[in-house]
């Protein structure tokens, strides 16, 4: 049975109604139109779907949206929009970080959970903040480097 | 002004909008009112089929079968062969084939009706092997041996010099399936348009290849379909003819419908019912002098190539040409097989056969090596081919061979000599190291006698030059060096130039973005097409030039016979990779990773480097962990979290190093890189944990309960073969 559930989403808030048991994936993207969230894998392994959930990283694929009621979601869409966000994209472009770039929009997500809550990471602190993301083209060293070049360039807003 | 070196780094054009979640896959297009597809495949490996019961559609729901084919049109795809069906007809030769698909405008509705879709059949005997598809398992499907092609090749006189030899050895390696695990699923979505043409959208890597294998479906010419690609996340071979498994059907279902129709593959669809690397067994016969030395040898290539032929024989091709790896023997000779089974059939994936024999061929020397009290690398250092050493094909290596200050490199990175007297074998510390090469482009004249590559530059008034040519991103950088090859003849900024996915009806055809030819082949004709446009460029507002590939006189290749210069570059590689194993649980710890590179002249050092890392990465995988079983026909692994690619935590930062080998006939000396970085380091990382467990390996993957089990129960290093 469908219900009406309200959210923020992106800074803004939105209600839908709509059966509870829905993706939260397929709601943002089908709905929404935010189609920078991506479908990798439907089982919460990949990390492409990554958004963030009252700040927390969280795998959209495997959550129902009734659980977001009253929460607050931030999407590629919003995260690459924020001064911290837009550091981490221009550090993925300058370091090599993007091949296919399917997985890319997760890492952003991870990056930006990392740097927000480490924001001088060790490069083994990186690559576990990275674990839960699959990338098949790059091998993650120049992910890797690309997030210690957003952690130096944004070293004043990660430390808010 | 002295222009500035094209390896310089520059921005990646593509990197913001992947970044930012903007640029759209094909997953991510809204078709507006579109049907959906699903697929109707077989549940088993082998069988008649007898019945199909469907349940009652709904209104605007359709089931689109073989039967659905218009008079005239050939239920076919036609990926270099012609042999795999569209749509399954009364029988079935694997889990997954195709019988039809459902249609209709919801997802939802399609899944419910797809579970209630029964099949009934007269289940035959599977052979799922290369041992049961040679032994004709349930009899044969194939020719009257269920061989689906077959080569030799010979160099020297080996039946003289076994009968010479003081010892013969012998030996089986054998390699397994491996799934690619791009990040985007197979998507395609089919619009018809007026006048009986249709549109395709596609996440692929030859738009020209789709629309020559679903023209016959519907007995059109293929420039009535427009082929679009889509950004592409990824593909590594597994988009190259696989398209056409989702394009054909789709086009069948637009054409019956006259709607539009989208198909979206989920993950486990993707890893269950979709083409792999091919599985290989490769049986080595090596006759030895009385000091060791090689004299002969022979080695027979088996491929299990699934139920279709398609590209197989051409990956068998490869596989054999390679087999020699970076070694000359006076006496040699191969002969491929490509076994039919009843599995999902095989397909190109990064090395295209190249691989499975380099891993064959690199373990096998480390074992003859090994045997002996010898020291791997001192002995394959005697065979090391040379510039104009004879090739597996009987032609000659055209270029400078830089193994030897490639091997330096890497001794030095890796402090090789220090640590392979310190750890022994069998002490739980372990380095390996592996030398491969890779022939670039299309076999011998291919690029001239079949590709025939044609690509066009245009200039417009404002000074913007655009690339036209059928070569697609899919993550490796291409929209980025085509660019800048123009940009750097023309001396103009990158950003001048403008190269878009590929739309079959606004481009000239330039062959497949496959085959390591981008760069090499392509970009060449943009090297070319720019230099004649340079003189132009200042005094004419708009034109256009177009170049196509000649190929340099001087090389004979016969492609009835395999003879003669199979490849003029090679991309060459070196790889060293240190490991420690657990004692107890045999876990394995991989504490470094070192490579070396000739590709030619770099074109992008970043985009080279991307590539090193990804592909070295992807070969580790399939090296250990990535198992794929087939059971029965089935696949057991199906999803990502039982298919086991590797993370950020696996392995560490790979020591990255090149050497500058100009290529004569590359731009700017660039030569084909992108598979030759995933055919040396499973053999690496298996030579650096046999050393460390002090055990023979002779198959990969190889996950921690393998290295347990040979642990265990596995045969000495240093037995007698």
């Amino acid at each position: 049975m469908d219900a009406k559930i309200s959210f923020k989403l992106n800074g803004k808030n939105v209600s839908i109604t709509t059966d509870p048991l829905r993706r939260l994936l397929d709601i943002l993207r089908d709905d929404f139109k935010l189609t920078g969230v991506k479908e990798g894998c439907s089982e919460g392994e990949c990390g492409a779907c990554s958004v963030l959930l009252n700040g927390k990283i969280v795998t959209s694929c495997i959550i129902p949206i009734g659980a977001v009621d009253g929460q607050e979601v931030m999407t590629i869409e919003g995260v690459s929009a924020t001064e911290g966000g837009k550091i981490i994209v221009e550090a993925f472009a300058d370091g090599g970080a993007v091949q296919c770039g399917f997985c890319i929009p997760g890492m952003v997500i991870a990056a930006y959970y990392l740097l927000s809550n480490n924001p001088n990471p060790t490069d083994d602190e990186i690559r576990l903040g990275i674990s839960g993301n699959i990338c098949r083209c790059t091998g993650y060293d120049l992910i890797v480097e690309s997030i210690k070049l957003a952690a130096e360039r944004g070293e004043k807003i990660w430390k808010k | 002004m002295v222009a500035e070196d094209i390896s310089k780094a520059v921005r990646r054009v593509d990197a913001v909008a992947k970044s930012n979640g903007t640029a759209k896959y094909v997953p991510d297009y809204d078709f507006g009112d579109c049907l959906w597809a699903r697929m109707i495949r077989s549940s088993i490996p082998r069988g008649k089929i007898l019945n199909i019961n469907l349940p009652e559609l709904p209104e605007g729901y359709t089931f689109v079968s073989y039967k659905d084919i218009p008079e005239g049109g050939k239920n076919y795809l036609h990926m270099i062969a012609t042999d795999w069906k569209c749509f399954a007809e009364d029988e079935v030769r694997y889990v997954g084939e195709t019988i039809g698909l459902l249609v209709g405008p919801d997802k939802t509705k399609l899944e419910d009706l797809l579970e209630q879709v029964k099949v009934d059949y007269e289940e035959m005997e599977a052979a799922t092997t290369i041992d049961e598809g040679v032994a004709c398992k349930g009899g044969a499907f194939v020719n009257d041996n269920n061989i689906h092609c077959h080569l030799k090749l010979e160099v020297g006189k080996p039946d003289e010099a076994f009968a010479k030899a003081a010892k013969i050895v012998e030996e089986t390696i054998e390699t397994g399936f491996q799934e690619h695990i791009y990040l985007e699923t197979n998507g395609a979505c089919c619009v018809p348009e007026k006048n009986g043409e249709y549109t395709v959208y596609a996440s692929a890597q030859c738009p020209f290849y789709i629309r020559k294998s679903i023209a016959p479906l519907l007995n059109i010419s293929p420039e009535k379909i427009t082929v679009k690609q889509t950004t592409t996340g990824g593909a590594f071979g597994g988009k190259e003819h696989f398209p056409d498994v989702l394009c054909g059907p789709l086009l069948v279902a637009a054409h019956k419908t006259g709607k539009t129709v989208k198909m979206i593959f989920d993950r486990e669809e993707d890893v269950e019912f979709s083409v792999k690397r091919h599985p290989s067994k490769v049986v080595f016969k090596t006759g030895l002098d009385e000091n060791g030395n090689i004299v002969a040898m022979d080695s027979k290539v088996y491929y299990n190539v699934g139920g279709y032929l398609a590209s197989s024989f051409v990956v068998l091709q490869r596989g054999c040409f390679h087999v020699t790896g970076c070694y000359e023997f006076p006496n040699f000779r191969t002969e491929g097989f490509g076994v039919a089974t009843n599995t999902f059939p095989s397909c190109a994936f990064r090395g295209f056969g190249a691989p499975q024999t380099l891993f064959a061929i690199e373990t096998h020397m480390c074992h003859l090596a090994e045997m002996q009290g010898l020291d791997p690398l001192e002995y394959k250092r005697r065979y090391f081919i040379k510039q104009g050493g004879i090739t597996s094909t009987n032609g000659k290596i055209v270029e400078r061979v830089m193994i030897p200050e490639m091997l330096d490199q890497v001794l030095k990175a890796s402090d090789y000599e220090r640590k392979i007297k310190e750890y022994g074998t069998g002490k739980g510390k372990g380095i390996g190291i592996s030398f491969y090469n890779h022939g670039g482009a299309f076999t011998g004249n291919g690029e001239q006698a079949i590709i025939k590559g044609k690509c066009k530059l245009r200039k417009y008034k404002d000074g913007t030059v655009e690339i036209l040519c059928g070569q697609t991103e899919m993550g490796q950088g291409f929209h980025t060096i085509l660019p800048k090859i123009a940009a750097h003849v023309l001396e103009i900024p990158i950003e001048k130039v403008i190269f878009d996915d590929p739309n079959t009806s606004r481009v000239p055809d330039s062959g497949p973005t496959a085959a390591s030819r981008s760069t090499m082949i392509v970009g060449e004709l943009v090297e070319r097409a720019a230099t004649l446009m340079k003189p132009r460029y200042d005094k004419e507002e708009e034109f256009e030039v177009m170049t196509e590939y000649e190929h340099p006189e001087g090389y004979p290749w016969d492609q009835s016979t395999f003879q003669g210069y199979a490849y003029l570059g090679y991309g060459w590689g070196v790889c060293a990779v240190e490991v420690e194993v657990d004692p107890c649980t045999a876990e394995i710890t991989t504490k470094g990773v070192w490579s070396s590179h000739d590709c030619g002249h770099l074109i992008d050092e970043k985009i080279v480097h991307g590539q090193v890392n990804g592909g070295i990465l992807q070969g580790l995988g399939w090296g250990s962990t990535e198992v794929l079983e087939n059971v029965k026909g089935h696949f057991k692994q199906t999803s990502i979290s039982s298919y086991i690619v590797p993370t950020s935590m696996d392995f560490p930062k790979q020591g990255v190093y090149f050497v500058e080998n100009p290529y004569e006939w590359g731009p700017f000396g660039a030569k084909g890189m992108g598979e030759l970085v995933f055919n040396g380091s499973a053999a690496a990382y298996i030579d650096a944990v046999s050393r460390a467990i002090g055990k023979r390996i002779c198959s990969i993957p190889c996950p921690t309960e393998t290295v347990m089990n040979y642990m265990l129960n596995g045969k000495d290093i240093k037995e007698a073969l």
